[in-house]
Parts: structure tokens; C-alpha cells; sequence
């Protein structure tokens, strides 16, 4: 894996106390925070921060989460599926309300990224909420100028077990439309009636279909559950693929 | 900020009274054995595989898989943490000490270093001082759970220094350099802390 200039600063990632100044249902699951971070550095798509909640008696509990929106946006965008019975999510997605501050830091990670720069064309994988740190991606693509965005074709194949299990529906439906821009879904669960998409996991015949030839040199971002992540990373490296253009990330339940 | 945290308004939070002292901080029990690593997981066959400790002045010692299974093996329980702040409990493997494989090292006339850096299939690497690793701290281990470990966790083979966060147990480990002087590893470039001790909670670079 070829290393790439860091892109945490060397000093401290200080705790910042966020304010919510809008939340949005997504699914039935998951929902939106829109975060206003004093001081907040930038990040690149693909990033992640720390969330940290303390209780009254000083009992803390961290865990993180991918930032949705793109680098170019003001506000932080952070998309959180609920686990049931989990310590975490149902705070944030049940407790939390537009007012509320919010303790966090970043942005971390430094590899698992995507820049307009970094060129295409890009293949995007994604598996239920694995889509988020994809769709920071895919909405940093759709702010570059008409001329970056020509030049590097994306294709997104987003898995999930129904059609309202899909984050983002209507906003990748309108990504689709642009021309540098092809979107997939495949539902493993229930399908609505006259559904014309793919209706099983992802397997090799449906990424030989989605995934650019192997000599236009893809780069390929994977983010799901680890059974996933291991199966399609997997089969992109048995077609041909670059191992080193292929980075992934997995996303087992986050309480 | 840092001496004075924010209260989360309504946060109650969980504590597992059977955690109790096990836990580093910012961290939570998981029964689950969650996958992460940054690409697709390399598969080597064992008659292509072997283990390497090199010094910095060109000598090095190599184990074959066979010979790395003729060496004293060990079976470790021990608490493991991850940066992405899941910890698990009582983690059984089975491998070799890595005393037993810098010994061998230092027999055969290698130049002891002050750190490591381990490198691993994949290209991945990651640093630690030499005191991390020895004085039984530290294991290249292939078995976990009681059968060989599977690819996705490292197999054939990882580091395990569960003292560190688990970044620091390099998967699909091939060898160690030996180095008088600290140098960043993979994830250690991208932000992450060099040493990585969960109970200082040392995450980042900058972190204490």
C-alpha cells in the first residue's frame, strides 16, 4: 500500500462541542445530524470523527462515525444507524435535538479517502450504512467543475436489504441522472413490485458488470459489513484489479 | 476543554459491572470479533511463506512456516482493544513468543535495535520500541480460538501485542526490521499515534 502524506495535523485533535442545527429521518433506521463544529478544521471525503458522550457522573462512551457531507459543505453532516439496544445510536438518534451540543473531534483517517485530484474512474461499493463515507464521496464529485467531474466517470452499486432500507434514495436517484454518474442498487431482502434492479447480494457477474475494464486502472472504495467487504474486495483483486487501488472499510455494527 | 468535559445532555450510558478495571477508557465491550484493515485481504500460500527478522546492516534470520512450527509455542488469554474503541475479552491464541524469535536473532549475530517495524503482506507496516515487543509481551501467533487463524484476522499469521492497540498486531505479519531509531508505520504516517497504549488512551498523534 503506498503511503500518502498525513493528513492529521501533529499536534492534539481537540474535543470540540458541536451545536445539532438540523436533523433529518433518512429510513426508518437512520437518520441525519447536521453538525455547526466551532473551528472545524476540513476533511476529506472518506473521513471520520470521534464522537464522545459523558454522562453526568463522568462515565464516557466513544465510537465514530463517517461524515456524510462534502468537504465543501459548511456544515458537518453525520449520518447514524440505529442499533437497537446498542449504548450509542439510540442517543444519537432518538435523544438528541436541534440545540443540543454534541462532543466530537477529527477529522481521522487518512486512507480510506477520495479527492477530485486523486482521479478515477471510481468505483464505489457499498453495503446497507457503509454508504455514508461513499456518498461524501460521490457528493464532493458532484461539486467539482463540469470539466474534473467529465474526467472521472463513477459508478456506485449500493446493497441493501429493501428499497426503504436505501439512505439517500432520492439524492443518489437524482446523482444518477448526470451522465459521469452510474448508480446500482441491489435489494437482498424485498423488492418492490416492477423493481428492475438487481435482487441478490453482490456477487462476481454483478461487479463484472458494474466495475470499469481492468486497463482504465480504477480506484475502488468498499464499505459495508465484513462479510462484504471481504467477498467484494476479493473478487475485485481475482478479476484483475490493482490491489493497492482498492481500499476498504468495514462497518460491523456500531452501538 | 480537555480538564472540564462536556456533559451530553440525557446520556446515561451503560456500565458493565463485569468490566469493571478492564476497560481503557473511551472503550466498550464487544462479543464479536469485528474485521478491519485498510485493503483486501493477500492470501500466501504456506510453502511460499516465511518469517524474517532483519538488522539494519544486512543480516537477517528467515523461518520457514515448518520451521517457525518447530519453535516453542505459546497460548496467551488476553484482553485485546482497538482504536475503533471496541475491546474483547479473553482472547485465546496460540503462536510464538517473540522473545524466542529475537533471541534467535541476537544468537545469530544481528544488531539489536531500539524498535521495530513489522512488515506484512499487503504492504502494511506498523512501529514499536523493542520493549513492547520482548520480555513476553509480544507473540506472532496462527492460531486463534483453537484452530488456524483465518485469513480476514491475518492468517496464516499476525503480531499480537495486546497491550497496544490492535493496530499495532500487524495482520499477515512476514518479518520484523530492527532499528535504532523510531520510524512511522502505515497507519502511524496517517495520523495515529506511535505507541498506541489504550490506557493513556494514546489514538492519535498528539494524543498524550
Amino acid at each position: 500500500m503506498p503511503n500518502e502524506p498525513a493528513t492529521v495535523p501533529a499536534q492534539r485533535l481537540e474535543w470540540r462541542v458541536a451545536t445539532v442545527v438540523d436533523v433529518r429521518a433518512e429510513t426508518a433506521r437512520a437518520r441525519t445530524l447536521v453538525l455547526d463544529v466551532p473551528q472545524w478544521p476540513g476533511h476529506r471525503a472518506g473521513q471520520h470523527v470521534d464522537v464522545r458522550l459523558v454522562a453526568e457522573d463522568g462515565y464516557q462512551a466513544q465510537r465514530s462515525y463517517s461524515i456524510a457531507s462534502a468537504p465543501e459543505q459548511r456544515s458537518i453532516e453525520l449520518t447514524v444507524e440505529r442499533i437497537e439496544n446498542a449504548e450509542v445510536s439510540p442517543y444519537l438518534c432518538d435523544t438528541l435535538v436541534v440545540g443540543d451540543g454534541l462532543e466530537l473531534r477529527g477529522p481521522i483517517g487518512g486512507y480510506f479517502v477520495w479527492d477530485i485530484a486523486l482521479g478515477g474512474p471510481l468505483l464505489l461499493v457499498a453495503g446497507g450504512s457503509g454508504i455514508v463515507p461513499l456518498m461524501c464521496m460521490l457528493r464532493h464529485h458532484a461539486r467539482a467543475t463540469p470539466s474534473a467531474r467529465a474526467r472521472v466517470p463513477v459508478r456506485l452499486l449500493y446493497s441493501a436489504r429493501t428499497w426503504d432500507d436505501v439512505i439517500y434514495r432520492e439524492e443518489l436517484q437524482s446523482l444518477n441522472e448526470r451522465p459521469e454518474v452510474d448508480v446500482r442498487f441491489t435489494l437482498t431482502r424485498d423488492a418492490p413490485s416492477g423493481w428492475t434492479g438487481y435482487r441478490r447480494r453482490i456477487d462476481g457477474e454483478m461487479l463484472a458488470e458494474v466495475s470499469p475494464p481492468v486497463a482504465e486502472k480504477l480506484r475502488g472504495y468498499v464499505c459495508g459489513p465484513t462479510a462484504l467487504v471481504e467477498s467484494v474486495a476479493t473478487q475485485l483483486v481475482e478479476m484483475g484489479h490493482d490491489p493497492s487501488r482498492v481500499r476498504t472499510e468495514r462497518f460491523g455494527p456500531t452501538g | 476543554m480537555a480538564d472540564k468535559p462536556f456533559i451530553a445532555r440525557g446520556f446515561q450510558g451503560r456500565r458493565a459491572a463485569s468490566s469493571a478495571g478492564r476497560l481503557p477508557p473511551g472503550q466498550y465491550e464487544t462479543r464479536d470479533f469485528p474485521v478491519l484493515s485498510a485493503g483486501p485481504t493477500p492470501r500466501v500460500p504456506l510453502n511460499k511463506w516465511d518469517f524474517t527478522i532483519r538488522d539494519t546492516q544486512g543480516r537477517s534470520v528467515r523461518w520457514s512456516w515448518e520451521e517457525f512450527q518447530a519453535l516453542p509455542h505459546d497460548k496467551p488469554t488476553v484482553d485485546i482493544h482497538c482504536v475503533t474503541k471496541w475491546s474483547k475479552f479473553d482472547t485465546t491464541w496460540e503462536g510464538i513468543s517473540v522473545d524466542t524469535l529475537l533471541d534467535a536473532a541476537k544468537t545469530a549475530g544481528l544488531a539489536e535495535g531500539a524498535f521495530v517495524v513489522a512488515f506484512c503482506d499487503g504492504g502494511y507496516t506498523t512501529n514499536l520500541p523493542i520493549d513492547d515487543v520482548s520480555a513476553g509481551k509480544a507473540w506472532v501467533a496462527f492460531g486463534y480460538d483453537g484452530a488456524p487463524l483465518p485469513p480476514e484476522h491475518g492468517g496464516p499469521a499476525r503480531l499480537l501485542v495486546p497491550h497496544l492497540y490492535f493496530w499495532k498486531s500487524a495482520k499477515w505479519v512476514r518479518g520484523l526490521q530492527l532499528l535504532p531509531k523510531d520510524q512511522p508505520g502505515f497507519w502511524e504516517q496517517l495520523g495515529y499515534h506511535d505507541r498506541g497504549d489504550p490506557w493513556q488512551e494514546q489514538r492519535y498523534q498528539g494524543d498524550p
